[in-house]
């Protein structure tokens, strides 16, 4: 066979790949998205479930999603992007740098339903804290460190690449180096991480089955309270998530509706996830282009 | 007068020894070229002046380096060398900000605060590597909007900020295009009135067209350094004639 007719069955077939890949997911958005293609009603959004009738709606959870979302962040940016920038710019090649490395590829592969047992035994029980935010947040934090992490590092090693030693060069000191050129410059591919990250940790279930808990009780915006069980943004109150309400709709719906408002509730899941990810993409190439001056 | 000089300076990578006792005199308010092959050493030499190296791990260096009598691995604190002896890389690399805070970037991180001082320190050094010109308009445009000549010159504005007596000039023109080229030669004679060039470059033309003195690198050694005019003209060391010449390297 000549190298041409070769070169031309093989772009077919890389082709047909992707096009298979790209197939395989609109299919399930669109499935899921026309399986709940009635979301979109004030009662199902804004409402608060019911209670063995039919016609809840999701309100507590997509709260309780949202804020998990920022608390988790909270605690894994400083984390993830720290140790991201000690590993790229402060620790030295050799055993304890190998060490750190195969800690934190591990760490990554674990699998959530393990880190949520995990959490269960660490920040729910011996904390004595109970089904709460701040346990979920956690144990979602153990989850996304790595992940992050590694992002910070690889953004953090590219943008010191060139401006670094020019930095160090008029007489900048290592840190000035990192907080003024480095970490700017690494700002929208560490964002658009997060972002990403973002779409993982709203839709995530398994880690919070046994950390934040499966009750989702009305909220009353009255109390603002970090504390205060009654208070819609304590961090000592149990939080069903949307993802984990699915779940458990599907597990053991005590609702007459139980698979209708599950098929709502995980359009309005993954809708949000697109949403992270394409702002994720929107707002990494906005930042690039005005660092580069293309705008 | 001297200003940098070297005394039986060694440096190894590891076990890999990369300059080979150097001994050499940089006279003040010159150009001296640095030439020879790839990997003959000439840019780790350049590195060792403003310590770029110390960045680099498994570095070891023994003999002297001196920069106005001081050694300047023991007796000088790395900053302070470094705001005296700056640097212009291979790359331009401008960081990813505005052109005027490129250029304020190093009298900001030794504690310049003062606007108007700043927009003076701005627009003597972009005066300086003779960007004003093209530049003063658009000051707080993204620096990387500029073409690569433009961008070269604003790191030697950059460089030029912090008022140095010494620039170190690594292939500053390689990545540039002939016209881009002419204007930083063009400059470097401008420049060697106030300042103390030392440049690394792989282009024999532009080594006799813009230097005073010469230094020929060869295996981490120095062959032969001395009075260009001399280097090209009358070489002493067979290796330094083959060079210029053209038949190795």
């Amino acid at each position: 066979m000549d190298a041409k007719l070769k070169d031309k069955i093989w772009t077919i077939i890389l082709y047909a790949i992707s096009g298979f890949v790209v197939l395989l997911l609109l299919v399930l958005i669109i499935y899921i998205l026309f399986k709940g293609r009635n979301f979109l009603s004030f009662s199902f959004l804004f409402g608060n479930p019911k209670v063995g009738e039919a016609g809840g709606g999701i309100a507590p959870m997509f709260f309780n999603s949202f804020y998990m979302l920022i608390v988790s962040l909270l605690i894994t940016i400083p984390l993830g992007v720290g140790a991201g920038i000690f590993l790229a710019e402060y620790a030295k090649e050799g055993l304890l740098m190998n060490i750190v490395r195969l800690c934190i590829e591990t760490l990554a592969s674990l699998p959530s339903i393990v880190v949520g047992l995990f959490g269960l035994l660490v920040f729910v029980n011996m904390t004595h804290w109970g089904f709460t935010i701040l346990s979920g947040a956690m144990a979602i934090a153990v989850l996304n460190f790595p992940a992050l992490t590694r992002v910070s590092e690889n953004a953090i090693r590219s943008a010191a690449e060139s401006v670094k030693e020019a930095s160090l060069g008029l007489g900048a000191t290592p840190w000035q180096t990192i907080s003024r050129v480095i970490l700017p410059s690494a700002m929208p591919q560490i964002l658009t991480g997060i972002i990403l990250a973002s779409g993982r940790i709203f839709g995530e279930a398994a880690a919070l089955l046994f950390t934040a808990g499966m009750s989702a009780p009305p909220l009353h915006f009255d109390t603002i309270s970090l504390i205060d069980k009654s208070s819609p943004f304590s961090l000592m109150r149990p939080a069903e998530t949307l993802a984990v309400y699915i779940w458990k709709l599907n597990a053991e719906g005590m609702v007459p509706d139980a698979s209708d408002i599950a098929n709502k509730a995980s359009a309005v899941l993954i809708l949000m996830v697109l949403v992270f990810n394409v702002s994720a993409r929107i707002i990494g190439s906005k930042i690039y282009n005005s660092y580069s001056g293309k705008k | 007068m001297e200003i940098i000089k070297t005394k039986n300076l060694d440096l190894f990578y590891g076990k890999v020894q990369a300059l080979k006792n150097i001994n050499l005199n940089i006279e003040k308010n010159s150009v001296t070229a640095l030439i020879g092959p790839s990997g003959c050493g000439k840019s780790t030499f350049l590195r060792t002046i403003n310590r770029m190296n110390d960045l680099i791990d498994n570095v070891k260096i023994t003999g002297e380096v001196l920069y106005e009598g001081q050694n300047i691995y023991s007796d000088y604190d790395v900053i302070e060398l470094r705001k005296k002896i700056g640097m212009v890389f291979q790359k331009p690399n401008p960081f990813p900000m505005s052109i005027y805070d490129n250029v304020a970037y190093g009298p900001r991180v030794h504690g310049i605060k003062n606007k108007s001082r700043l927009d003076e320190i701005v627009e003597r050094s972009l005066k300086g590597s003779v960007l004003w010109e093209e530049v003063k308009d658009r000051l707080n445009k993204s620096a990387l909007g500029l073409s690569g000549g433009q961008q070269q010159r604003l790191c030697i504005a950059r460089t030029l900020s912090v008022e140095p007596d010494v620039l170190l000039m690594d292939e500053p023109t390689s990545a540039l295009d002939p016209i881009s080229t002419l204007k930083i030669e063009e400059l470097m004679d401008v420049l060697k009135k106030e300042y103390t060039v030392i440049i690394v470059t792989h282009n024999m033309q532009q080594a006799g067209r813009i230097s005073d003195n010469t230094a020929f690198f060869l295996n981490g050694e120095i062959v032969e350094s001395g009075n260009t005019e001399n280097i090209f003209y009358k070489p002493l060391d067979k290796r330094t004639e083959d060079y210029i010449t053209g038949r190795f390297g």
